[in-house]
């Protein structure tokens, strides 16, 4: 059976880039449907099969496949395989890649009809699947970096897909760039578990992990650094790239220029959510330093609020998603430092559903809308769109973690393991996303209530032409949906309080949390009357209450508090002034850095300087020399003269 | 059915001789169209460079198809060839290079296209006789020989500045290699052989190892090049044509880095200790400095040509931090992947700057600008170009599963044994690297059209969709599975390290 489960891997990785390379090289002898169909097929294998393995894993309870396809190369005795490792977390991402990326190539079919790089895109977001897929089920550092750097590219051709804007193709180079800040660290991190381990394999590196616990290095002179804590910050920094943590967060919003079906699968369930997954994975070597978690709860937190703050002024309709994608990776970062890391991985799964639902449905309103983005023009689509109303609100229940829907389980997961955590900045994390819990629901119903409800905002022209779109953009949001209500009541005595993963996540007993709260687990019925009692349910009802007061029964008083707090507005409109800084001091300054050594290293000291002054000596040298040679016999001669007599001179002087 | 040809010679002749023939028979009155006569011996060569990887003997360090025959035997001067691990991989990218050469300067190359053939051909032998040469005169015959068919390709075909660019070439490269020659028989006073391997084993003290040392330093870091001595490059890229920029870029750049190999290290290995930080000092500012000046250029040409630069010091960094290594961790292990890193960035700084040229040339020969400025949006006239362009681009910017990765990911490892703030200063190309070249796609390739002439721009023909092709083909079949590559090199390397490890004091 691990040998059909082998092969089966191996081709649940080849079947998306296959169809991808038939897609984008053929696009244009197979046509447009030739290309969604390969696509959709080869994607569809890959769902299909990756559920035949998680059958196996996690149902039948098979042990972990650690299988190598490969030698990449041999390098000093240490060999770099491409091999993958299955176990209940990898089968579970797998599960949900390869489920999100089926729902939105069907709904590419409806979105991207009449766009002229149709096969293009088809081939792109399998790439994307492939590349995602090559992430989550490696077994070594060496192919975690080559998923993580493929989909960077992949997220890179897909933001700036419509080339032309010149928006897009900013935001694709920020995007690019502030990953390869991320991965910069990353990098760093593999070749210290390199240095130290002697291995890049998963399985060899983690069973040396508590040999190593005490290894110091001294990085500056005279001051000695834990490798465990070096190696995980590290690591780390590539985490905060992928998974857009402040302040590597800047690229995630400007994303929103792609297409909206990469937005729902690569900057809301997968991609992004590829930094949680690694630190996941990375258990073993997390757990042996408080000060890497400690670090990763605070930053974790500080992204969960204060990106959720953004979501509150924001009115294009992608953008107020893609914040609240920011703060929820906030969440499962905050779950990460919390060791929490099955409720961070737990949250990973319920919110690529519900996130990509969201950001197909939003999708879904702006083909109504005509590509019109800004949903102060927007009102009382409820009776136009049903399909999308009715699962845009089952989304937003979702996200603001209403009991009973999947986001509740979650998230409430992560908030009672924060408050129970004792890691320095504990305090501060159960703080942040308690009120992050309000705000939420503020800005999720805010948008929910200025879309759906209210005044029809919306000119004449457009609202004539409103209806929903076809079955290809309806169905996957109905097929969202369900497990945006389920996934959460189905899987949270197993994921969050139960040994769901097995060996794939470790906890040390001192912080495992979790632990701790599933004595007080009794099933997912109590956990919903237990939820009520507790201060993120209330906080999540008055976001809400809040919402419907301000931008339903006094649609004024938004205005008039804009008016009185112009300065935080200015603020948050600014994004907290990150961009801007960011563009003077990082991107100005490294060009003026570029252009300065350029002009004054190479242009005046080399060139002019050493280069041509070198030459330029020689030539004056030569030009004074020559005076000598002037070909006049007379000169000649009294140099001969001249010389005789100090010849002479010197004779009889001695 | 190779097996008893002299194969070193075949190679190093045939297109001497063949390039000769070319002259000979002139632009289009001779028995033969010059170009498929090119194309022809360029072929056989390559042909005939295959089984040097394919019957190579992976399991010695010892050199392979070994040519010897007495030349000037007064001073003891063989004619010497044979091949080891290191360069059956350099000649076989000077072989494969040449062929493209040969296509891409097809029907671009009007002016006296029989002469600009030849040029390359015979350039090709001389390569080639400089990797295989085991005499050291051998190898500076043909070092020094090699500069006159490139100072003729950039000063005939070059572009409106190219004398000083020619000028500025010549000497500096001219310059380096004469303390070269006085190392070369300073040495044969030693061991009474102007044999390279012979030199491996002198033992020589501390002071004459470093004059010897820094000779050579002139010497190859010119070639390399090393800053502060790399200006003559752009200089030279952005007036040589199209070809002269790849064989520029693809095969001249390794020679220094070679004679690193071939000579510094092994010969004078205290010496290489003793002044390692200079090596690293350099190569790390190889990599950020020039990473940061190859970001302000408004040229194409100037900006790879800096980012050759910079991924040449990952070369030599790869190469010289084996003292580090041993210093820091109290063994070699390590060391050997810094060196073979630097050989894997080699071949593929050959093949994806190669190719980066060739996507230029392809735009320029359209619009006869270099200025960044003055395109925009040509990926709505040129799709299928662009995707070639960006492809490049990315393996330029070390994308994981292109063959720019493995080098700079293996001297990365390597360097972080050393010294954290080696890893730390080498890996910051990540950033830059991808800044400057995708900085530049995003302003060449992306947006609207920008201009009538992108607008009138036409995309590639099959003759450009072929070389771009093939390299592209062998840019990702080196990303993703390397090995073979490595598996050729892998006792030579061993040997080295450990023969560079014991000193000769």
């Amino acid at each position: 059976m691990t040998e059909t489960i082998q092969k089966i891997n191996i081709v649940i990785v080849l079947a998306p880039l296959l169809a991808a390379i038939i897609a984008g090289l053929f696009g244009r002898k197979i046509g447009r449907a030739g290309a969604h169909w390969v696509t959709n097929i080869g994607v569809a294998i890959s769902f299909v099969l990756s559920l035949v393995v998680y059958n196996h894993l996690v149902s039948n309870g098979a042990e972990a496949i650690n299988q190598s396809v490969y030698t990449w190369l041999i390098s000093d005795g240490i060999r770099f395989e491409i091999g993958f490792l299955i176990d209940n977390l990898t089968a579970m991402m797998m599960v949900v890649v390869t489920f999100v990326s089926l729902m939105v190539h069907i709904y590419t079919i409806g979105y991207m009809k009449d766009d002229p790089g149709y096969q293009r895109f088809f081939s792109y977001i399998s790439l994307f699947t492939f590349s995602m897929l090559m992430l989550v089920m490696a077994n070594n550092f060496l192919q975690l970096f080559f998923g993580w750097e493929a989909v960077g590219l992949v997220s890179y051709l897909l933001i700036g897909f419509w080339y032309k804007k010149e928006t897009a193709i900013y935001a694709n180079l920020k995007a690019f760039l502030v990953n390869r800040v991320g991965d910069f660290g990353f990098l760093l991190g593999i070749a210290a578990v390199l240095m130290y381990f002697n291995t890049l394999d998963y399985a060899a590196v983690f069973s040396n992990v508590e040999m190593h616990k005490d290894l110091t290095a001294s990085l500056i002179p005279g001051t000695e650094w834990n490798v465990i804590t070096v190696i995980c910050i590290l690591l780390f920094i590539g985490a905060m790239g992928k998974s857009a943590q402040v302040p590597l967060h800047v690229w995630l919003p400007d994303s929103m220029e792609g297409p909206t079906p990469i937005s729902a699968l690569i900057h809301a369930a997968t991609m992004v959510t590829a930094g949680i997954y690694m630190v996941a994975r990375m258990s073993p070597l997390y757990e042996y330093s408080e000060t890497a978690l400690s670090f990763v709860l605070v930053i974790g937190a500080i992204t969960a609020l204060f990106m959720g703050f953004l979501g509150l002024i924001q009115n294009d309709i992608k953008r107020v998603v893609a914040y609240s994608t920011l703060s929820q990776l906030g969440y499962m970062t905050v779950a990460l430092g919390a060791s929490a890391y099955a409720a961070g991985i737990f949250h990973l799964m319920t919110h690529a559903f519900f996130k990509a639902l969201l950001f197909l449905a939003a999708g879904s309103v702006i083909i109504a809308m005509h590509h019109e983005q800004d949903i102060r023009k927007m009102g009382g689509l409820k009776k136009y769109l049903p399909i999308t109303w009715i699962t845009s609100l089952i989304g937003s229940l979702a996200l603001i973690g209403a009991p009973g829907f999947a986001g509740f389980y979650s998230k409430d997961s992560i908030i009672e393991a924060v408050g129970l955590s004792n890691l320095p900045g504990s305090g501060f994390a159960y703080a942040c996303v308690l009120m992050g819990v309000f705000v939420t629901a503020l800005y999720s119903f805010r948008m929910y209530f200025l879309v759906f409800h209210g005044k029809e905002r919306m000119d004449e022209h457009t609202r004539s032409h409103l209806h929903e779109p076809s079955k290809v953009v309806t169905v996957p949001l109905i097929l969202l949906a369900i497990p945006s209500v389920l996934a959460g009541a189905v899987m949270v005595g197993d994921m969050s309080f139960g040994n769901y993963f097995g060996e794939a996540i470790f906890v040390l007993p001192q912080h495992d949390v979790l632990a701790e709260l599933a004595k007080d687990f009794d099933g997912w019925f109590s956990m919903i009357i237990h939820g009520m009692t507790m201060p993120p349910f209330w906080l999540a009802l008055g976001g809400v209450l809040t919402a419907w007061f301000l931008y339903l029964v006094k649609p004024e008083l938004p205005g008039k508090i804009k008016a009185n707090f112009n300065w935080l507005y200015t603020l948050l409109d600014n994004k907290y002034y990150a961009d801007i800084f960011n563009d003077w001091f990082f991107a100005g300054g490294t060009r003026g850095i570029g252009r300065n050594l350029w002009q004054f290293g190479d242009v005046k000291i080399i060139d002019g300087f050493m280069v041509n002054g070198t030459a330029r000596t020689i030539g004056w040298f030569s030009s004074m020399i020559r005076h000598v040679q002037s070909g006049y016999l007379y000169h000649y001669a009294f140099a001969m003269i001249f010389g005789l007599l100090l010849l002479f001179g010197l004779f009889v002087l001695d | 059915m190779f097996s008893d040809l002299p194969l070193l010679s075949l190679i190093i002749w045939l297109p001497i001789f063949g390039g000769l023939l070319v002259l000979v028979n002139g632009d289009d009155r001779g028995l033969f169209k010059s170009r498929s006569l090119s194309l022809v011996i360029a072929l056989a060569t390559f042909i005939l460079s295959i089984p040097l990887y394919t019957q190579f003997d992976s399991g010695t360090h010892l050199m392979q198809f070994q040519e010897l025959s007495p030349w000037i035997s007064t001073f003891n001067i063989n004619y010497h060839l044979g091949v080891d691990g290191i360069s059956v991989p350099l000649i076989l990218l000077t072989t494969f290079t040449t062929v493209l050469v040969v296509i891409a300067g097809w029907e671009v190359i009007k002016f006296k296209p029989s002469q600009y053939m030849a040029a390359f051909l015979i350039m090709e032998g001389l390569m080639n006789g400089v990797f295989a040469s085991l005499d050291s005169i051998l190898f500076y015959v043909f070092w020094e020989a090699m500069l006159i068919p490139m100072f003729i390709v950039i000063g005939v075909w070059g572009g409106a500045n190219r004398v000083y660019a020619t000028i500025k070439f010549f000497l500096y490269t001219f310059l380096g290699s004469v303390f070269m020659l006085i190392a070369l028989i300073y040495m044969y006073y030693q061991a009474d052989s102007f044999a390279i391997l012979d030199f491996h084993n002198l033992q020589i003290g501390i002071t004459a190892q470093i004059l010897i040392f820094l000779a050579f330093l002139i010497a190859f870091a010119v070639k390399v090049p090393m800053f502060p001595v790399h200006t003559w490059l752009p200089d030279a890229h952005v007036e040589a044509p199209t070809g002269g920029s790849v064989i520029l870029a693809a095969i001249m750049l390794k020679m220094g880095a070679y004679g690193f190999l071939r000579f510094s290290l092994p010969i004078v290995p205290d010496a290489s200790h003793e002044l390692d930080w200079l090596m690293i000092t350099l190569s790390l500012i190889a990599v950020v400095y020039i990473g940061f000046v190859a970001l302000a250029q408004q040229d194409m040409k100037k900006l790879i040509a800096y980012s050759s630069i910079a991924h040449m010091g990952f070369v030599t960094l790869g190469f010289f931090i084996v003292y580090a290594i041993y210093n820091n961790t109290g063994s070699y292990s390590g060391a050997i992947m810094g060196i073979e890193g630097g050989i894997v960035q080699m071949i593929s700084h050959g093949l994806v700057s190669g190719a980066m040229f060739l996507c230029v040339g392809v735009m320029y020969d359209r619009m006869h600008s270099r200025q960044i400025g003055d395109y925009g949006g040509v990926v709505n006239t040129m799709p299928i170009f662009a995707a070639f362009m960006v492809f490049f681009a990315m393996a330029n910017a070390g994308l994981p599963g292109t063959s720019g990765f493995v080098g700079e990911f293996m001297v990365i490892l390597a360097a972080f044994k050393a010294n954290f703030w080696f890893a730390f200063l080498a890996a910051t190309t990540l950033i830059l690297g991808a800044a400057y070249t995708l900085w530049m796609v995003k302003r060449v390739i992306f947006g609207d059209v920008s201009n009538d002439n992108v607008a009138k721009l036409t995309d590639i023909n099959n003759r450009e969709f072929l070389i771009l092709g093939v390299l592209a083909v062998g840019v990702l079949a080196l990303g993703i599975y390397p090995a073979p590559l490595l598996e050729v090199m892998h006792a030579t390397v061993a040997n080295l390290v450990e023969h560079i490890a014991v000193s000769k004091l």
